[in-house]
């Protein structure tokens, strides 16, 4: 037969060496060679990318780890305090957060005539390097220990963000021309304290476990209450979108008969799986909040929304793993005498298990990473201060979400919440690699057992 | 003409077991099974042949209903199991299933252990009061299955790691535990090497003793060794049906005579 080429070079003789390439063959080698320097060019490119952001994450981000603190004594002076001398709770709790600002700033006064730093600056100025929520902290001590009144005793208050801010490099000399929060002499001062090791930076659990604090303070601002609120609302949508994928997967692909509805739903659930999410924000907020009147930026509303986004990935991926289980072992089963439900459940379902619960935590990580609804049902804001103390009030209180808490960080102006907003994103991709790699690891591990 | 060695097996005067009455078989408008009347006896094997698509299986899947779970198959006509109907909408299939057993084309183990696959019929029936009696009936239906030898030792393996011969002896057997009264193998060793269907054919012909067995093969050679009727399906008619030797040495039909001298197929 003759070997007809499309470029029209000569056809192949008989007798012709192996020994030598021909020009088709050269051609043909070379194409292969450059296309697999393509891929290998798109995947450095996506891997080149990919090192970009962890490495800009964990550069931005990893500030918002560590924290500055100031070590004080404190005299808890009894003629402020407690004037009556009685340690009456209500006497105590009349003293003011400004009743106990004095007496931070005669505890660092104190400390730098002790040190014998020299500096020009009032003791308001100089208490100016605490944290604003310093009075607050050390009135909670006193009201819960009233007893240590009259005492003097070492305190760990936060740092300003300013001075935090100094520490980590944000903030420089050049950089606080125009800033009222913070003066020169007050940094000159920050390197002597450091020096004393009366300042110092260290690691800052409270970011992890804390909750979100006002724009006056983002020293003390944590993720922990959002994540609480991103947790309870995952227990919404598990507790929701599994049963309902599952049971409604299992209807479509195993005993719904092929009928032109089944197409309609069929179509209509791909359809619901490419709705952009602020449309189910939208919905939730008509349906769950206008109408059922569910409250306001609770995580039982965003949970439901989220619910209605994860229902069409854990159906696709749960119908997909229905699919993918041989027909003869439905076969075998009604063989021997089973009912198509035994059938499903004995026997089908557990061969799909794996891919069910792959494609529920895929659906789970989408909807802890979502945003765009949660800004429709109120759950965007400067909104939860004390973590909830029960099932109850962790779905019906008003909370935040870790990306919605992420997304608030970034609005607001003072750059030191910005440091914040990288370090939630840390956070946020800690979940869901975690949760994508239990996903792939599950799949890998059941793949195809029969 | 094969050289066919169908010894003159003397066939008793049998009972009917399952009897066919125009049976008419739909796949949408497609006309698969064409007015099949036939007789199927107790206690022997009966082989469907004919050219691949012609129907065998159609037929053998209205046998035990199986053909329920394809929407668009229709069965009309009546096919009595004892005298009874088994498409009355009294009969559940579920039930009929136990009493009918089946053996696919590929052998289909659940992805279990050995013992879970034949003690799930009988669980799932309740033919076993306790672990004991349960053990029993998988020890008598490996038994019978001709796998017991092989398999005593390692009951908690896994039945999909057995060889291929091994695992349709174990569907064999899985069939069995149920206590059918029928047994349709659709192709059962089609996937097999010869010296498997060779242990598959030893063990049909043991089944004979209890069973009424009904095998659709594509290899005459098979259905000459060991059946006692052969039924021969053309185009979803059923063309001629007789004992074994008889179809293979001197059939009625011309369109039997050129299939089996290899003219269609
Ligand atoms: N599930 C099905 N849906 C539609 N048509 C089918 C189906 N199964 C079998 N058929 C058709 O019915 C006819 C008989 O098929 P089958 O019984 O499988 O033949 P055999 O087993 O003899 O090879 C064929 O024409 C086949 O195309
Ligand atoms: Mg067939």
């Amino acid at each position: 037969m003759t070997d007809i080429s499309q470029n029209g070079s000569t056809p192949r003789k008989h007798g012709e060496t192996l020994m030598k390439l021909t020009a088709r063959t050269k051609r043909r080698n070379a194409a292969e060679r450059r296309f697999q320097a393509y891929g290998i060019a798109a995947i450095a490119a996506g891997l080149l990318m990919l090192a970009i952001l962890v490495v800009n994450i964990v550069g931005n981000g990893y500030g918002a780890f560590t924290q500055t603190f100031v070590t004080l004594d404190v005299t808890l002076d009894a003629a402020k305090l407690d004037k009556k001398g009685q340690r009456n709770l209500d006497d105590i709790k009349k003293v003011s957060t400004f009743g106990y600002a004095p007496l931070i700033q005669k505890a660092i006064e104190a400390k730098v005539a002790a040190l014998g730093v020299k500096t020009d600056l009032k003791p308001k100025d100089m208490a100016a390097l605490l944290s604003k929520g310093a009075p607050a902290q050390l009135r909670d001590y006193v009201l819960e220990h009233p007893d240590a009144i009259g005492k003097t005793l070492s305190f760990r208050f936060l740092a300003n963000s300013r001075v935090d801010g100094y520490l980590k490099g944000r903030v420089t000399r050049h950089s606080i021309e125009n800033d009222k929060n913070i003066s020169v002499p007050q940094l000159d001062l920050t390197d002597q304290l450091v020096k004393a090791g009366v300042i110092e930076k260290t690691f800052n659990s409270e970011f992890i476990l804390g909750s979100d604090a006002s724009d006056q303070r983002p020293e003390a601002a944590g993720i922990g209450t959002s994540m609480l609120g991103s947790l309870f609302m995952m227990l919404v949508v598990l507790a929701l979108s599994l049963p309902i994928g599952v049971a409604a997967s299992i209807f479509l692909e195993e005993f719904a008969p092929k009928a032109w509805w089944t197409d309609v739903i069929e179509v209509n659930i791909s359809n619901l799986a490419a709705v952009p999410s602020i449309v189910f924000g939208i919905l939730g907020l008509a349906v769950f909040i206008n109408y059922m009147n569910q409250p306001m930026s609770a995580p039982l509303v965003g949970g439901l929304v989220l619910t209605l986004m994860t229902l069409p990935t854990i159906i696709i991926s749960t119908r997909a793993a229905l699919k993918a289980v041989p027909p003869s072992i439905r076969d075998a089963a009604l063989g021997v005498g089973a009912s198509k439900m035994q059938a499903v459940f004995h026997h089908v379902l557990p061969l799909a298990a794996p891919g069910i619960l792959t494609g529920t935590i895929i659906g789970l990580a989408q909807a802890l990473g979502e945003t765009a609804p949660l800004l429709l049902i109120g759950m965007v804001g400067f909104i939860a201060s004390n973590p909830p103390d029960s099932l109850a009030a962790g779905l019906m209180e008003p909370n935040s979400a870790m990306p919605a808490q992420i997304y608030e960080w970034a609005k607001r102006a003072d750059p030191a919440f910005y440091e914040r907003a990288w370090g939630g994103i840390i956070i946020l991709l800690v979940f869901l690699v975690t949760m994508n790699t239990l996903a792939v690891i599950l799949r890998r591990r059941f793949e195809r057992r029969w | 003409m094969y050289d066919i060695a169908t010894t003159e097996k003397t066939v008793e005067q049998q009972v009917t077991k399952i009897s066919a009455r125009d049976v008419q078989v739909y796949y949408g408008e497609s006309h698969a099974i064409k007015d099949v009347n036939v007789d199927i006896e107790d206690k022997t094997v009966t082989a469907f042949i004919g050219p691949s698509g012609c129907g065998k299986s159609t037929f053998l899947r209205c046998l035990n209903r199986m053909n329920d779970t394809i929407d668009i198959c229709k069965v009309k006509g009546e096919i009595l199991l004892d005298g009874e109907n088994i498409y009355d909408p009294k009969v559940d299939p579920v039930q009929l299933r136990a009493k009918v057993g089946m053996v696919f084309q590929k052998p289909n183990p659940f992805p279990k252990s050995i013992y879970d696959n034949i003690a799930y019929g009988p669980r799932i029936h309740g033919l076993a009061r306790n672990k004991a009696e349960l053990d029993e009936i998988v020890e008598k239906s490996l038994r019978r299955g001709a796998i017991w030898n092989e398999v005593k030792d390692r009951l908690d393996a896994p039945g999909t790691g057995l060889s291929g011969g091994q695992q349709q002896r174990l569907c064999i057997a899985r069939a069995i535990a149920t206590e059918p009264e029928v047994l349709l193998m659709d192709e059962p060793c089609s996937a097999l090497d010869p010296i498997a269907t060779a242990q598959v054919e030893e063990l049909i012909d043991e089944l004979r003793q209890n069973y009424s067995v009904v095998i659709v093969t594509h290899s005459m050679q098979q259905a000459a060794r060991v059946s006692q009727k052969t039924a021969f399906f053309h185009l979803g008619n059923l063309v001629e049906f007789g004992e074994t030797g008889q179809i293979f040495t001197n059939p009625e039909d011309p369109r039997t005579e050129s299939y089996i001298t290899g003219r269609i197929g």
